[in-house]
């Protein structure tokens, strides 16, 4: 066993893991990336049928209804398209009317996106950077009317 | 008046930190002896000018100074003590100045315990250690001073964020951030060896308990953080793979590694400049994290407190000090020679493979983390990485590195034989496949990878008792022969044990409640019964109860099996008007194998039915007595007198020394 050998060794055993790392880490990209569409995405290019997607923007003002067992259906806007989400569940406690939401499901029939999940956040003051995003290339984006991310005061 | 001395203080501090971060540092350099002896004072002085300027800012808090900027827009006069003071933290602010805080503590303890530390060493280590806090002291004062007045004081403040008036708030994140920047004395030490271009055993025997310490603390603030997300209702569980989970936890996986590497270097003095490496990294990580948590980069359940402006002051601050120790790394790292020679099959080489696994797992959740920015900056897409990535990608290295933990410790130093320990486990291998299968029968199939998972972790928990069981010759001598030496065993030993162990029992939770998870959502009313996993839970009533700072709609459930009253599950609703904002505060009631999670929701309209959601989480109480198996398991392994920090000499000898029993 020289030192050489040994070298050799510890840089075959490193390339090995790199690779299999690799390797896994590509197959799950293909099946495991979940892509966000702003409600005008979706009206431009559709959802993917099929697959776990993430919409976002804000939550339009006296869209939420209460259906019945246990169901919410409320509709998403970027300000140019709306966008009409379903979800099962409790809604956490930050979801309001005019705030940024994000909802993570699938596309459902007749273009009700379907919510498996609705992400709550620590801050209310805080806005996804996504749905900021979405916001500003629909040109809603109104920082100061406390709807943006906070500005320096800190929290 | 008290918060100018408190301003004033932090400043002090920031004056200190450049005398330490240069005189010593020229002393150094210069061989003077007296320079040298400036770092001393210099980091004893910082630590105390630090904690003034934190009780200055907690005393703001604790009497409701509401000229102060920070106490009126994260506090109330009606909270509750326990959160006026937790509240200093619980904001950018507080926080950073609770960071400098941990890091002053870190340097002084070098400072004081480092009695037996080469001049040279200590006072580098102890610039190093002042160049990181003059970075840091000064974005406190500079962007987010947290002894700032407001011109037109108001009446009272706008509270704390309801979400954090939690006992969570008390301990996760000093501990997080001691364990933070407890890597940083690590780093410390790589960048003083670096520049003294030597590393030998007693470099590593200074560097460990160090390491250890800020990994327990890391360790704890995670469970703990996990614990809080879990009984949070909306953050996503214990574990969600969250991009603030995953940088708390790649300095963590790092340090693991670190805490195994140095031991090859102490033991064996080699893998020198991978362990160099594995500090730099670790801090590194540590830095980004509190980068990526402080400037809401990344879309996450747990970003409150975010500014993205001041996050670019700590990027530069990443920058600095990850470029040039890297830089440093490059240039001075073919100085260090490497020692003793050993077989792939070896301790040497299982704790290489226990690196190689971890950093490859720490790569795989830096790029899940990091992959939606890199993507947005070069196609505009974004996306989002959950749960089943890592799933995917860590959970399969992870198996091969838990297997090949229950057979680490039986390896010799320089060439074990692998057949013979392999024998020594059979009873282990025999016992993993028994209840994977058992697993696979009552679980009707249940998911390949929980299945199998299950059979790994049994695997390492009995190659874990198996080991120590060899050690004191269980039933192969008289008991009372056994127990002298169970009792002479280092404590070192016991913690790896106890260490090993407790990752072992903490998958089993893990395992149980991601795949036998049981959920129900209903619409109901008081008198209604809800049946879960044998369980039966009525709704007796649903109550409005007063609190300090808030009103508490509280849903009375009884918890019944077979007929027999377990006790009650109290699911509360809690409105707080100051924040206008209302809470979920879930019930847990736990039975050692499972827990009851109970959550209620008001109704929509007046009149309606109440909204309960119930869980059976399997196992979960595993997690967490598990991790604390793994935290005492590092605090006894620092209790430990070899390891006692600052015990070690330097060996006259050079080169390899005999490998003890233990570790």
């Amino acid at each position: 066993m020289t030192r050489k050998r040994r070298r050799l060794y510890i840089a075959l055993s490193g390339l090995l893991c790199i690779a299999s790392a690799a390797a896994l880490i590509l197959t799950a990209f293909e099946d495991n990336l979940v892509f966000f569409y702003s409600p005008s995405d979706v009206q431009a290019k559709g959802l993917p049928e099929g697959r776990t997607a993430r919409i976002g923007g804000l939550v339009q003002e006296g869209s939420v209804e209460h259906l019945d067992g246990n169901r919410v259906e409320f509709v998403v806007t970027d300000g140019a398209h709306d966008l009409s989400v379903v979800y099962q569940g409790a809604l956490p406690d930050l979801f309001r009317e005019g705030q940024g939401v994000v909802a993570e499901g699938q596309a459902g029939d007749n273009g009700v996106f379907q919510a498996r999940e609705v992400l709550a956040r620590h801050d209310e003051n805080y806005m996804p950077a996504e749905v900021a995003d979405a916001l500003k290339e629909s040109g809603e984006w109104r920082p100061e009317s406390g709807e943006g991310p906070r500005e320096a005061e800190g929290q | 008046m008290i918060p100018e001395l408190g301003h004033f203080a932090l400043v002090l501090a920031l004056v200190l930190a450049a005398v330490q971060g240069s005189i010593p540092f020229v002393g150094a350099l210069r061989g003077d002896s007296r320079w040298m002896d400036v770092a001393r004072p210099a980091a004893v002085g910082q630590l105390g000018a630090i904690a003034l300027a934190f009780a200055a800012l907690t005393h703001a808090y604790v009497v409701s100074d509401f000229t102060l900027a920070n106490v009126v827009e994260n506090s109330h006069s009606a909270k509750p003590m326990l959160y006026k003071v937790t509240g200093v933290w619980g904001n950018h602010e507080g926080s950073m100045l609770l960071w400098v805080l941990m890091l002053a503590l870190c340097g002084a303890g070098v400072a004081v315990f480092g009695r037996n530390l080469p001049a040279t060493l200590k006072a580098r280590v102890l610039s190093v250690q002042a160049w990181i806090a003059l970075g840091f002291l000064s974005f406190s004062l500079l962007t987010s001073n947290p002894f700032e007045r407001v011109a037109n004081p108001p009446l009272d403040g706008n509270d704390l964020n309801p979400l954090l008036q939690d006992p969570g708030l008390a301990f996760h994140p000093p501990l997080l951030y001691l364990g933070y920047v407890g890597f940083s004395v690590a780093f410390s030490f790589a960048v003083a060896a670096l520049l003294e271009g030597r590393v030998d055993a007693a470099w590593a025997r200074w560097v460990r308990p160090w390491t250890l310490a800020a990994w327990c603390s890391l360790t704890g603030g995670i469970a703990l953080g996990s614990w809080w997300a879990y009984y949070e209702l909306g953050w996503g569980g214990w574990w969600f793979w969250d991009p603030v989970e995953n940088v708390s936890f790649m300095p963590w996986l790092l340090g693991t590694a670190l805490l195994h590497s140095a031991i090859v270097v102490e033991k064996r003095d080699t893998l020198k400049a991978w362990t160099i490496l594995l500090a730099i990294l670790t801090f590194s990580l540590s830095l980004m994290g509190t980068f990526i948590v402080r400037s809401g980069l990344l879309t996450s359940v747990h970003a409150f407190a975010v500014d993205p402006e001041r996050g670019s002051y700590i990027l530069g601050l990443m920058g600095i000090a990850t470029g040039g120790s890297l830089a440093l790394f490059a240039w001075r790292a073919p100085v260090l020679k490497a020692g003793g020679l050993f077989a792939p099959v070896s301790r040497e080489g299982g704790l290489l493979l226990n690196n190689l696994l971890l950093a490859t797992a720490t790569a795989t959740v830096l790029i899940g983390t990091l992959y939606p920015l890199f993507l947005e900056a070069l196609t505009g897409g974004r996306v989002s990485i959950g749960p089943p990535f890592y799933n995917y990608t860590f959970v399969p290295l992870m198996l091969p590195l838990v297997g090949a933990m229950g057979i680490g410790p039986f390896l010799a130093w320089k060439r074990a034989d692998l057949a013979g320990v392999l024998g020594r486990l059979r009873m282990a291998a025999l016992l993993a496949v028994v209840v994977a299968l058992a697993t696979w029968y009552l679980q009707n199939g249940g998911p390949v990878l929980a299945v199998l998972a299950m059979g790994f972790a049994v695997w390492l928990l009995a190659a874990t008792l198996i080991e120590w069981a060899e050690r004191v010759r269980l039933f192969r001598i008289p008991l009372a022969d056994s127990w002298r030496r169970a009792r002479g065993l280092p404590r070192s030993a016991y913690g790896m044990s106890l260490a090993h162990a407790g990752l072992a029992v903490c998958i089993i939770g893990m395992i149980g409640s991601s795949a036998w998870k049981e959920e129900l959502v209903e619409a109901v009313q008081p008198g209604d019964s809800l049946q879960i996993a044998g369980f039966t839970l009525t709704l007796q009533d649903v109550e409005t109860r007063p609190g300090p700072n808030y009103r508490s709609t509280t849903g009375v459930f009884e918890v019944t099996r077979d007929g027999r009253t377990l006790g009650m599950l109290e699911p509360e609703r809690r409105y707080y008007p100051v924040a206008g904002r209302s809470t979920t505060e879930a019930a847990i009631r736990t039975n050692g194998l499972g827990d009851l999670y109970a959550t209620i929701n008001e109704p929509p309209e007046e009149g309606q039915d109440w909204t309960a959601r119930i869980y059976y989480e399997p196992l979960v109480p595993w997690i967490w007595v598990g991790s604390a198996m793994m935290m005492f398991g590092g605090i006894l392994s620092l209790a430990d007198r070899r390891l006692r920090v600052g015990a070690p000499r330097r060996a006259a000898r050079q080169g390899a020394q005999p490998p003890a029993a233990a570790e």
